[in-house]
């Protein structure tokens, strides 16, 4: 299968690791990225924030480019929901349309559906993929989805993936804990402005993982996995996995993955070198 | 306390493309925020004053800036109120009128623009060293920022698109 690729300025970025685990999965399961030309940032949370037109116009642009006869796929959360919100609005709303063809001279093509990444794999069978039974066996994680399964009412409607990662994790042997910090916000750019508001929150993330008896914290975002390191300030931490480095890993499809882990600020190795994933 | 501003429901509603007169004020947006602690004034008021047209207080408020959007509160609404719509006019409206109750969030929020305007792309480290001269906090986070740059978290260069007309022509209301 072929979709366009929208990466986003994170993945492309500060979470390389993230990027590069993410493609050798794809790849892995037969999903073919071809990476949209010339893409432009979502907006990220700044542009709703100020300015809701221009929030609307930079996810057009990338729309707009996109070619018609595949789904344009996303990985990170925040640029979902921008492209989503985008998308149902062209949908739903005529001046849009006409916003949209006046500035972009293509008129919009409903056709080219935004998907995320959890939609692709949902109901896929990835165990088929891995080498050996359940490779993951004895690894005990904390699945930390932060607000990316919440979203506006609008959407409401829209399929939902609670509990995707520990359904495809399980197959693959590894245990999932129940605890209470699954789906409460990182704090995303308040890191930047207001460190103080989200240590408070991000120490209660690590600690509660840390409680359920977690060995290590898994998360489908990449904003999240560095909010998560460079917020906490316990004297005990968690190494913070990207979902796609654990899939990765699970399908022995890990090369060079001493890249990857280099750039995590708390650093994953030894536990995965102890339950032999490295 | 200042008048109240008949109109200002109507704005709200317009702009937001949401309903806040659907509210019946439960406040379990306000019980699901992750940092309603820390806010003047709480979702569930922010939109009592919307609906009482108490524009002043409304606007401000330094509570929704410190809204990052994360939908946990639009999700649990048993009326369907898209509340980080409402935030977000909050702050829209409070920037056209010249008086923004949290400097350094806004400062935050333009540098992310301005990088994008630059690059198409957002820059990191550009925007990080921009803030912290824009806020004249020089050296919190100095060790950090090193850290991450020893593990290419930062990248010195930006990753820029070639048709960066396309984007600057986005920002002519921007600025």
């Amino acid at each position: 299968m072929e979709v366009t690729w929208f990466p986003g300025c994170s993945m492309k970025t500060s979470a390389m690791e993230n990027h590069e685990s993410f493609k050798i999965f794809c790849e892995a399961i037969g999903i073919r990225l071809v990476e949209l030309p010339d893409w432009n940032c979502c907006g990220s949370s700044s542009a709703h924030s100020i300015d809701r037109d221009l929030a609307f116009d930079l996810v057009a642009r990338n729309l707009a480019m996109a070619p018609s006869g595949r789904p344009i796929l996303t990985a990170c959360p925040s640029c979902t929901l921008r492209f989503k919100e985008a998308h149902h609005h062209l949908m739903e709303n005529a001046d849009a349309r006409n916003r949209f063809h006046g500035k972009w001279g293509v008129p919009f093509d409903e056709s080219k559906q935004v998907m995320h990444f959890f939609e692709l794999i949902d109901g896929l069978d990835i165990s088929a993929f891995a080498q050996g039974e359940k490779p993951l066996s004895g690894l005990t994680y904390a699945p930390y989805y932060g607000c990316m399964l919440a979203r506006p009412p609008q959407l409401r409607r829209q399929k939902n993936f609670h509990g995707l990662m520990e359904k495809i994790l399980g197959t693959l042997g590894a245990r999932a804990v129940t605890w209470q910090g699954q789906n409460r916000c990182c704090g995303t750019f308040l890191s930047v402005a207001r460190p103080d508001a989200v240590t408070e929150v991000v120490n209660g993330i690590v600690q509660s993982g840390i409680q359920s008896g977690a060995e290590c914290l898994v998360t489908a975002c990449a904003m999240c996995q560095l909010n998560l390191e460079i917020r906490c300030n316990l004297g005990r931490r968690l190494p913070v996995l990207h979902f796609s480095e654990i899939l990765t890993l699970a399908l022995g499809r890990g090369k060079d993955t001493d890249r990857w882990f280099r750039k995590h600020l708390v650093d994953p190795r030894p536990l995965l070198d102890a339950k032999g994933l490295i | 306390m200042a008048g109240i501003t008949p109109s200002f429901i109507n704005e709200v509603t317009r702009r937001s493309g949401t309903v806040p007169t659907r509210c019946y004020n439960c406040s379990t947006c306000t019980s699901g925020c992750q940092f309603a602690h820390l806010m003047d004034r709480k979702p569930h008021e922010i939109i009592r004053l919307v609906q009482l047209g108490l524009k002043e207080e409304a606007l401000s408020a330094s509570g929704p800036w410190l809204c990052v959007g994360c939908n946990t509160c639009s999700m649990e609404c048993p009326n369907s109120i898209d509340i980080p719509a409402v935030m977000d006019t909050m702050r829209e409206m409070a920037i056209s009128r010249g008086k923004v109750p949290d400097e350094a969030i806004y400062h935050f929020h333009r540098e992310i623009l301005g990088s994008i305007k630059r690059h198409g792309r957002t820059h990191k480290l550009e925007i990080m060293m921009r803030y912290k001269m824009a806020t004249r906090d020089l050296f919190s986070d100095v060790d950090l920022g090193v850290r991450m740059l020893s593990r290419r978290k930062l990248h010195l260069l930006p990753s820029r698109i070639k048709a960066l007309g396309d984007i600057r022509n986005l920002f002519r209301k921007a600025g």
